[in-house]
Order: C-alpha cells, then structure tokens, then sequence
C-alpha cells in the first residue's frame, strides 16, 4: 500500500504553479498529465488530499464533466451502467477512441450496476468462459490502481457449500477446471467450512453441509464506485457522459447501415452504435428491429440491519440460489433467485422474500432474528443460454453487449475491455469470441447451468 | 401478483410455473427448410415492455395451462383463459 503510494507520488506531474499550496484557487488547475495523453483529472492522493485538507475541501473539482450532446461521434454507447461506462474507458485507454459518448436516460450507476449484490468471481467451469471471467478478476486485482479511484476490490473469498456426494464430484469437477485455466480453488472438508464460516448449521439434516469450493482470490466490491470510477476515467479521457438522455430510436441510412441516434436531447450521429442496456436490451434492439435471444426478469437483493463483524467471506448455499456476505456496513447482504415472470418492473414479489428467507434459515439459523432493512430488484437481460452477448449484430455499424443474467457485476472489466476490443477492430477478441448471437442457430450454446433455452431456470 | 384461474379462482403466485410467451408458435413440421423457424421459436423473443399474452400453468392447483394477458412492467392482468388445449379437454 504505502509503496504503490510512493509510486504514485512519483509519477505526479509538479505543475507549475506549486504555490497552489498557498492559493487554493489554483489548485484545480492542478491537473495529471497521463503517460497515454491529455487525460486531465485532478488526481486522488494522499497529497492532493493534503493540499485539499488545508484549502477547506472547498476546490475539489468535479469528477466527470455534464456536457452538451454535440451532432457528432465516432462510437456512441447506448446505458451509462458498468459496462457501457467501462467500454468507453477501454475504448479511449487501450485504443485511442475518445471522439465517444455515453448515453445514459437516467443517471449514471442507476440500474443493475447499483443494484447487485457485488460478487466478484471467476468460478465457472466450460472453457468458453473461464478465460474470460479469469481475465476480468485480473482486471479487478489493479482496477483500483488503473482507475486512480478506490473501487475496494476485497478479495475475501467466495465459498460454495455442497451438501450430497454427487455435488462434491462436481465441485472438484469446477475446481479443477479453474485451476487448468490459471483461476485458483480448494475444496475444503465439512470441518473447514464450518471453522471458515462459524455460524452455518453443520447439523442440518435436510441439507447437510459436506464441504465447499473456496476461490481464495474471490470476493466483492464497491458497486457505485465501479461506475463512478469508470465514468471518472473516461470523462479524463474527454469521453462525453450524457445524462438524462434516453434513446428513442436507431437512425440507419438507405443500406441498413447505422448511421446515428435518437434521443430525448436530439438526434446525435455516429456511425458505431454498442448496446450495453442491460435488462432493457430486448427494449432498445427493437428499435433496430432486432429480436433477441434474451427475455427481461427481476432479481431482488436484500440488506439486514447492521451487525458486529458475523460472516468475512461470501458463502453460497447449495440448495436454492441463496448466498450472503456482510457488507463495511455490517449489514447482511442476501441474493436469491429470480422471481421468475417476464418483468420490467424494479420491485418484487413476496414469495420469492419468502423462499429467500427460508434458505437463510437452513444456512445460518442464528441469524432469525436479525431484521431486513430494504429489499429491492432490478431487470435481467436473462439469456437463452445463461450466457452473455459481446459481438457485432447482423446491423452493420450496431454492436451488441447483452445476456449477463444476474453475473454481470464480476465481468463488468473484462465486458468493457473486449467490447471495445470488438467495437475497434470489428473483430471479436479471443476472450469473447464466444459470445455471438448465432451461436444458437450454430448449434454452439454456452449452456453454463445445462437448462437450456429457458431463461428463467438459469 | 394474484393470477385468477378460470377454474380455480384468484390463488397466490407460489401455484403457478411459468413457460413464458405465447405468441411463439411451434413449427409444423421438421423439414430442413423449417430450421431458422425453429431457432426463432425456440430462442428469439418480442420480450416488450408492456403488455404480452404468456402460458403459466396453475401447477399447484388444477394444472390447467392459462394464457395470461399481463403488463410486463406494471404487472396489471387483463385476462385469463384456458388454452384452446385446456378448453378441450374440459368439455
Ligand atoms: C439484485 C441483483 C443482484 C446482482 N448480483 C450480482 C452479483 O453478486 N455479481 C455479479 O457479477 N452480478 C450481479 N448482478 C448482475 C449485474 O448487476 C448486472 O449483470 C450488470 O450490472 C449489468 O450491466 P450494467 O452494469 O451495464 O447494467 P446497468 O447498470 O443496468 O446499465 C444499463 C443502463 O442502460 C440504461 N438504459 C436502458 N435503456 C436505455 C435507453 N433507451 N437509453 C439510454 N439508456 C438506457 C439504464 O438506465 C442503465 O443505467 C446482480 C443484479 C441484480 C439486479
Ligand atoms: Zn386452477
């Protein structure tokens, strides 16, 4: 920590006007001149947070810019959520892009990337995705570092319990296949499990706990952060973010060809378009007039009263789709299924509270008694397959990132980093090369669950 | 959200399983011509914001399949019906 400090401190550009120290009005002129460019922010430091402390914290300048729409782009992005955020960032860092803009219709991090649970991860098993969530937990681990902005990456692990002989098999199967892949896992005995996480019910006997995958390098982070910190990075790169800004329409030209936006602060031109709505992705393709292989659910969260510290890993249970972890806050945090219906609507329904409820209490019966503070759910781009969209669309100029289901948080790095990828060199990078449209009609489903074409049992 | 069975009257969510829309139609036959009809049946969906016909099947009641004409973003229900398979068998 200290050192990477120091490494920090020592690549700051001492502008001229060193008396800034004396004259706190200068200080916002106090800018970084990145290595790759003009990419202008005022950098956090332990120094600039210094130099701040004696001005009052008064001169702090903003974080991004909230400009004008111009006629103009080179690539607009369609979501201001993770992904879209990321993807502009990558667009202008890895290849120069930065004549770009975000177009977000409500504010920036207001959907899933706000709305999610936090899990990071990259325990999946077929090698259409283990190299592509592997290379985004590599991304997590200097993601803070990149961004200059504290996204607070903890990797305390992710423990999945198993609780039948068939189910251990499998957990090794995963385990091993991770590991083949550069990915890190241990398979921990019962005993291990229950001294790891103290308070699990070792004696259910419904659902008795037989040991678990543990991904030591797992963990979570700091949603808001995530998308703050990319709108941040890209906006130093003069990457444009327009707020409040809803797309109403695709303009294409007499062959097809996408050739600019609609929106609700008037028609802006580009001749690249990338998707990255998620739950709303059937909604804006249509106006293409594209039909996707993906159906809109709701997946609801929720959030206890804060405790003493209780739970320092995410831990999984086996049997219905329950997990928890604690969040800085001390608040329990529990994800669950969906709810199952096609559904655009950000609230849930009962049952699904219910059947949360009671996994909790097979899981962890000491905590009965701790009550819920909020609840809420966002809207799924649930994919025929259970697996993302990172691909070009039969629309020439249209680019699509979709189908993340309830996983896309922990791929929000990797997801930007190759959607630029594709969107610059209209070619798709090994890591997402999976990840097309036609792969059903192809017959080559990325079946992750094995359930098939039905979204709502993924 | 409360889905009304025709035969079963108004029951709560937890005896209902969901199929998803029903406006995709099965092709009639295997012919290979007939292939990208049945990737669009099998995978492509309208999935709007707003009003769609959908199956859900009272599982944990009758077990009849309904056609269910339901907001997908106020989750208002306009209507349930058996299906035409439904209506059959029950006469
Ligand atoms: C309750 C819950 C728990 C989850 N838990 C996890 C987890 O633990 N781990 C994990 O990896 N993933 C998790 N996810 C999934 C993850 O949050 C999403 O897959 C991911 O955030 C989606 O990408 P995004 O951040 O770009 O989406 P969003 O933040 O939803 O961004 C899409 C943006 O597009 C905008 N938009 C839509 N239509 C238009 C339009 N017409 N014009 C302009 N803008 C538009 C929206 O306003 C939105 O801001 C969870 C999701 C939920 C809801
Ligand atoms: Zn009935």
């Amino acid at each position: 920590m200290f050192s990477s400090l120091l490494h920090q401190v020592k690549k700051f550009q001492w502008p001229l006007n060193q008396l800034s120290l004396i004259n706190p009005n200068a200080i916002v002129r106090c800018v970084r001149q990145d290595k790759c460019g003009d990419r202008r922010f005022m950098k956090y430091s332990a120094l600039n947070l210094l130099r701040q402390a004696m001005g009052g914290h008064k001169d702090w300048p903003r974080a991004w810019r909230d400009p004008e729409p111009k006629d103009a782009y080179d690539v607009i992005i369609v979501g201001g959520g993770g992904h879209g955020l990321a993807t502009a960032y990558y667009l202008a860092k890895n290849h120069g892009i930065r004549n770009v803009a975000v177009v977000e219709k409500g504010w920036l991090g207001g959907g899933n990337v706000g709305r999610n649970t936090t899990i990071v991860r990259s325990n999946y098993l077929l090698p259409e995705e283990l190299p592509f969530y592997e290379w985004s937990l590599k991304l997590w681990e200097g993601l803070s570092q990149d961004l200059n902005f504290n996204v607070m990456f903890s990797q305390r692990g992710v423990l999945n319990l198993v609780h039948s002989d068939a189910e251990v098999d499998a957990a090794v199967r995963r385990g091993n296949a991770m590991i083949m892949h550069g990915a890190d896992a241990e398979f921990l005995s019962r005993d291990e499990c229950v001294k790891m996480v103290p308070g699990i019910d070792d004696k259910n006997s419904r659902f008795p706990v037989y040991g678990g995958l543990l991904q030591p390098r797992a963990g979570n982070a700091r949603h808001d952060a995530v998308a703050w910190g990319y709108a941040r990075g890209a906006d130093g790169y003069g990457v444009d973010l327009l707020q409040n800004c809803e797309v109403t329409g695709i303009t294409r030209d007499r062959q097809g060809r996408v050739v600019g936006i609609e929106t609700t602060r008037g028609k802006i031109r580009a001749n690249k378009v990338g998707l990255a709505a998620a739950g709303h992705s059937g909604h804006v393709a249509a106006m293409a007039g594209l039909r996707l292989p993906i159906e809109s659910h709701k997946l609801q969260a929720f959030v206890t009263e804060g405790l003493k510290p209780l739970v320092d890993t995410v831990v999984t249970f086996g049997h219905g789709h329950f997990y928890l972890s604690q969040s800085d806050k001390g608040g329990l945090v529990f994800g669950a299924s969906l709810d199952g219906y096609n559904s655009y609507a950000q609230r849930g329904n009962l049952p699904t509270v219910e059947a949360t409820i009671e996994a909790a209490m097979h899981l962890m019966p000491s905590i009965g008694r701790v009550r819920l503070l909020r609840h809420w759910a966002g809207v799924m781009d649930m994919s025929m397959d259970g697996s993302p969209f990172i691909c070009k669309t039969p629309i020439d100029g249209l680019y699509l990132n979709a189908g993340w289901c309830y996983g896309g948080f922990k791929a929000t790095p990797a997801s930007g980093w190759c959607f630029a990828h594709t969107i610059a060199n209209d070619e798709p990078h090994a890591y997402n090369a999976h990840y097309t449209l036609d792969r059903f009609a192809r017959g080559y489903a990325v079946d992750t669950k094995g359930v098939g074409a039905q979204p709502n049992l993924h | 959200m409360r889905i009304k069975c025709p035969v079963c009257g108004e029951r709560p969510l937890e005896e209902y399983a969901y199929r998803g829309d029903a406006k995709v139609q099965r092709p009639r036959t295997h012919a290979p011509d007939q292939a990208n009809a049945w990737h669009d049946y099998v995978y492509l969906r309208d999935n709007p914001k707003g009003r769609q016909k959908e199956h859900w099947r009272h599982s944990g009641g009758c077990g009849a399949w309904l056609v269910v004409d339901r907001d997908t973003y106020t989750h208002e229900i306009f209507s349930v019906r058996l299906t035409k398979a439904a209506r059959r068998r029950a006469k």
